[in-house]
């Protein structure tokens, strides 16, 4: 008898009490789409590509991120300019098929694919879930400000010579026997 | 045997071997840079450190690098012993010191030995944040592309290229830790083996610039095991596709064939199966225009070319670079009877020669490997470097057997190759080149003999005479009596020795070459002599066995010339490369009907009433039939998203069944080809159906690769015709060996991981080879006739030159290799030079030839000789045996800038 008390009316009044108590408290929840929810900047949203603080393409289409992608829906050509900077010659994000798990962007090793806290990609057409290159590269550095592959790496490219980049030496001279 | 204790393990091991070698042979993991199976150890990497026990009480025991240890009987040792791999991480962390963050945007990423190594030595993290050492680059030519920052100073580069292939213009310069690999000054590498840098190479210093051009990781290719066209060598290769395009050739390993190593021609030369210009639809030409043809249109159109449909006589004219198959539904659909051979007369008469050699029991067909043997080698006419450039390198490493037999001698391990190097220095075995013109090779050959054609032919009667005790053959200059004696003299003393011919100067030659081995054979007691015999095309061979010995291309042109045949199917071939275009231009004009199977267009095609798009040899399975009589098969790489198809499926009704059923009829019907099936897959390996798959495990990209084309996938292709799948689904290459779609193994992403596929290092792979030899051994032969007569119409006697880049038809279609091309030239010597007042690089003219060449002043040519190199837009097939020439006012096209000859005048001198 006790335990069918406590078991109903007692569980039912709590239960009530916790209702009626988040009458006071400030809602979680917002009116989308009038009201934006704040947005964390770590959030796994869009996926786009960042430029570097000189303002150039960061990609320098390494495959990492299409190789990570678990659904396979990253796929890039590289190509390089005269001076030797590899970019992109085409990338292609496949929405349709992403699961936003920032694999990529975990492989990446130029910050240059970058998740965003934008989820709005709801599309009417399927084949408009198909981003390239021009769609997704933005003009500035995303959540990474200061990163500049080329700087830290040993390749030389146009405005870039050999010995420029971080701790790097002068390059040597082959023709000197000096130590 | 020795037993040995590699971690508590027991182990049988060669003696012979290092104990790194063995090591791996034992499918251990034990991280190394400088040692590779085919240049031995020189122990300058210090990453293969193991630990040495004295005896099982010894807990201590001693570093040493297993490179440089040679296995013996008890011995114990650990590769996981904690000193060992602390002392491998650190011997990696001041190595990869210098190293760039150069990985995303370096070729080799993801196919690296160096990234391979550093995870497998447990470096993980660099703790040096001081100033990093950095090179400038070097121009290197079109095909190598020059990283130095990225090097870790392991010295392979020029350990291959000097000490291996024999280069001159790579060198290490500078000293300690500014140590520089490049050469004296920017510049085309001379080297006709420079690709096998990219490879040898544990880096990315140096690296595949056409690959680079069009780049893609390793494991977003799709590869399947093919077969070069390059040469009638056959080598082993790798072609990778991505987004519908080739973008490289790797060497595939064969233990009998090709080894570890390709040529330039083999590596660099696939662009034209990307070329813009390739056919897409089969064509019809309606006076000057041509129309696209819908499917009907063309069944009809082969319907009244084939024998049972049409009244009139049609004549099928194979090719030489077309498979087998592809010759086999021709000869098919034409009958036997009027199935021609493609080749040039004087090809198609060698050809038929080398056939019937090398069904002479007193001959042996010798296999790269088995050239490489070889202690006492004789080349009469071939010049080999540019016809089969990877006998020369072979050839290279045979002349080392001296140095070899020194280290037996010595009880110097033959793998200590500094060692060896410097004991035996230059001693050689003995390499005797005859030849019009100096070769790539002549410096490490012995005797160089350079004189004209006739008189070679002369001078290697004579050798054979020398060597069968009959005296009346040596008939030469009394100069050359010695150098004859000594030639013969090498040659029978040598444990195994070898004589090299080919075709490309006639069939005199080979006579001659065939009579040297047969009187040696006699002369020993040990069984059938090596006797190569070159063939100029990948199948010429093929060809060869394929029609009989009346159906040249010259009976072929005849009947289509005096109507007796009317209609004409000509498959992958264009015949005014083959015969004197006059001829050609006759023919094909009487020729009622000309059907052309091709895949880019040529001057045969421009004159056919039908083209047939055909796929190149990446794009379809076909087997081809190499110099020695070995058939491999090589598989489809890729689709041709075209209309195009392969000429035997053009030619055949049975498309559906594949080419098993046309190779199970073609082993019937043909004698001589019984053996070709033996080729094929064992199917009864492939568990439940499944089938291997052509892209690895980590393939990228498949949602998105088409889906600008349409977001709705389409289903994964589906290859109904072969073992192979377009997909990563399947069993994996490490099952079976044999179908080595890509070389990877877990922690060996790099081509190093080859070892894990060999039964033991430098040896077979572990389910055999693929190749099969189909030729019977059993006929008897007797002496031939040479004729050594010379033709004195004409002042200059002249002998042909080919090049690796320019003479193969197909590759001299990529815009790479047509950097690397010359125009014709005509090698003269100095004095003919001087008296006729022509100068180096001046147009010449050949009396009564409409041809304008450039003048190549040889010093080592011979007065009243010259070499001639045709490109592809000469008559080459109407020149005399001699000619007259003179200085013209012409201009030349191409020029000779760029080639490369050892003995090409200075005029500034």
């Amino acid at each position: 008898m006790f335990t069918l008390f406590k078991d109903t009316l007692v569980s039912q009044v709590v239960t009530l009490w916790k209702v009626f108590a988040k009458i006071l408290v400030k809602a979680d929840t917002v009116q989308y789409p009038e009201e934006q929810p704040y947005m964390f900047p770590r959030w796994r949203g869009r996926i786009i590509l960042s430029r570097d603080p000189d303002g150039e393409e960061r990609c320098v289409a390494c495959n990492l991120c299409a190789v990570a992608c678990p659904v396979d829906c990253i796929a890039l050509q590289k190509t390089e300019d005269e001076e030797g900077r590899w970019y992109p010659e085409f990338f292609r994000i496949n929405f349709s098929r992403c699961i936003m798990c920032g694999f990529c962007e975990e492989a990446c090793p130029t910050n240059a694919i970058q998740l965003t806290p934008d989820f709005e990609m709801a599309e009417y057409v399927r084949q408009d879930m198909v981003w390239e290159k021009e769609d997704l590269l933005i003009s500035g550095t995303g959540k990474y400000h200061d990163y500049s592959f080329y700087n830290v790496c040993g390749k030389k490219i146009g405005g870039k010579d050999k010995g420029e980049a971080q701790n790097e030496a002068v390059p040597v001279n082959v023709r000197s026997l000096l130590p | 045997m020795a037993k040995i204790v590699i971690d508590g393990v027991d182990y049988e091991v060669n003696p012979d071997n290092n104990l790194l070698q063995e090591c791996l042979s034992q499918g251990l993991d034990l991280p190394y840079f400088c040692w590779h199976p085919c240049m031995g150890s020189v122990g300058a990497c210090r990453q293969c450190a193991v630990i040495q026990y004295r005896d099982e009480d010894d807990d201590k025991g001693m570093l040493v690098m297993a490179c440089m240890t040679p296995p013996t009987d008890g011995m114990i040792i650990s590769i996981e012993d904690e000193q060992a791999k602390s002392f491998r991480s650190n011997v990696i962390e001041s190595l990869m010191i210098s190293h760039p963050h150069d990985c995303p945007v370096c070729e080799e990423g993801g196919e690296c030995h160096l990234q391979d190594m550093t995870l497998m030595s447990g470096h993980n993290y660099r703790r040096y944040d001081k100033e990093k050492v950095t090179h400038r680059n070097q121009y290197l030519g079109p095909f190598i592309g020059h990283e130095m920052n990225r090097c870790i100073t392991c010295y392979r580069c020029v350990r291959y290229y000097d000490d291996y292939a024999g280069g001159t213009d790579l060198s290490a310069q500078a000293s300690h830790h500014h140590v520089y690999f490049g050469r004296h000054e920017e510049g085309v590498l001379e080297s006709e083996f420079s690709g096998n840098l990219v490879e040898v190479c544990p880096t990315g210093v140096f690296t595949d610039r056409t690959f680079s051009e069009n780049y893609t990781r390793k494991w977003d290719l799709q590869t399947a095991p093919s077969i070069c066209t390059g040469c009638a060598v056959g080598c082993n290769t790798t072609p990778g596709e991505r987004y519908g395009t080739l973008r490289r050739i790797t060497n595939r390993y064969n233990s009998d064939v090709n080894g570890y190593f390709l040529c330039d021609r083999g590596r660099f030369g696939y662009g034209y199966s990307s070329s813009d210009q390739r056919f897409a639809d089969p064509l019809q030409r309606k006076n000057e225009t041509a129309e696209i043809m819908d499917d009907s249109a063309v069944q009809s159109m082969l319907d009244g070319f084939s024998s049972e449909n049409t009244s009139v006589t049609t004549i099928g004219i194979g090719s030489p670079r077309a498979s087998t198959e592809a010759n086999y539904a021709l000869r098919c659909l034409v009958g036997a009877d009027n199935f021609f051979s493609g080749m040039s007369d004087e090809e198609f008469e060698s050809a038929n020669l080398i056939l019937q050699l090398n069904k002479d029991k007193a001959f042996h067909s010798p296999s790269i490997r088995e050239i490489e043997q070889a202690d006492a080698i004789l080349i009469v006419g071939e010049d080999v470097t540019n016809t089969a450039p990877r006998i020369a390198l072979a050839l290279r490493q045979s002349v080392r057997n001296k140095a070899m037999e020194l280290a037996d001698q010595s009880r110097i391990p033959r793998w200590q190759d500094a060692a060896v190097r410097e004991l035996a220095q230059h001693d050689r075995s003995p390499l005797s080149i005859l030849s019009g013109y100096k070769t790539r090779l002549d410096d490490v050959a012995d005797d160089e003999i350079i004189d004209s054609i006739p008189r070679l032919a002369s001078f290697a009667q004579a050798i054979a005479g020398s060597l069968s005790g009959k005296a009346e053959q040596i008939q030469v200059e009394d100069g050359q009596v010695a150098a004859v004696e000594k030639i013969a003299e090498q040659l029978k003393s040598a444990k195994r020795p070898l004589v090299i011919a080919g075709s490309s100067q006639g069939a005199e030659l080979i006579k001659a070459a065939a009579n040297i081995a047969r009187a040696l054979g006699e002369s020993r007691a040990d069984g059938a002599i090596d006797l190569c015999l070159l063939t100029p095309e990948v199948n010429s061979m093929g060809m060869a066995m394929l029609s009989t010995e009346e159906n040249s291309l010259g009976a072929a042109l005849e009947k289509l010339r005096s109507g007796e045949a009317s209609k004409v199917v000509i498959v992958e071939n264009d015949l005014y490369r083959r015969a004197p275009h006059g001829l050609v231009d006759e023919a094909l004009e009487k020729a009622e009907q000309c059907l052309v199977i091709d895949q880019l267009p040529t001057a045969t095609t421009a004159k056919a009433d039908f083209v047939l798009p055909c796929t190149a040899f990446a794009e379809q399975e076909s087997s081809y039939i190499n110099y020695e009589g070995r058939a491999q098969l090589s598989f489809q790489v890729h689709r041709n998203h075209a209309r195009a198809k392969s000429s035997w499926q053009w030619l055949s009704a049975a498309t559906e069944e594949g080419i098993e059923s046309l190779m199970h009829d073609c082993a019937d019907a043909v004698p001589g080809l019984a053996k070709l099936c033996e080729i094929l897959p064992d199917k009864s390996q492939f568990v439940g159906g499944m089938k291997v798959p052509r892209q690895s495990h980590r393939y990228s990209g498949r949602t998105a690769m088409k889906s600008h084309l349409g977001v709705h996938e389409p289903k994964q292709a589906v290859d109904s015709q072969s073992v192979m799948s377009f997909s990563m689904e399947g069993i994996s290459s490490q099952k079976d060996a044999s179908i080595l779609a890509s070389s990877w193994s877990p922690q060996w992403n790099s081509n190093q991981s080859i070892s894990k596929f060999q039964s033991e290092v430098n040896g077979e792979l572990k389910q055999g080879h693929t190749g099969k030899l189909v030729m019977e051994r059993n006929a008897e032969g007797a002496y031939l006739e040479v004729s050594v007569s010379e033709d004195s119409s004409a002042e200059l006697q002249l002998s042909r030159a080919h090049q690796i880049f320019g003479s193969d038809e197909l590759s001299s279609r990529s815009s790479v290799i047509k950097q690397r091309m010359v125009g014709s030239y005509l090698g003269i010597s100095e004095e003919d030079a001087r008296s006729k007042r022509i100068r180096q690089g001046d147009s010449i003219a050949i009396v009564g030839v409409e041809a304008s060449l450039s003048a190549c002043i040889r010093s080592s040519i011979k007065n009243g000789s010259a070499v001639i190199y045709c490109d592809e837009t000469m008559d080459s097939h109407s020149l005399p045996r001699s000619i007259n020439i003179s200085k013209s006012n012409n201009e030349v096209q191409t020029g000779i800038k760029g080639l490369i000859i050892s003995d090409l005048m200075d005029e500034d001198n």
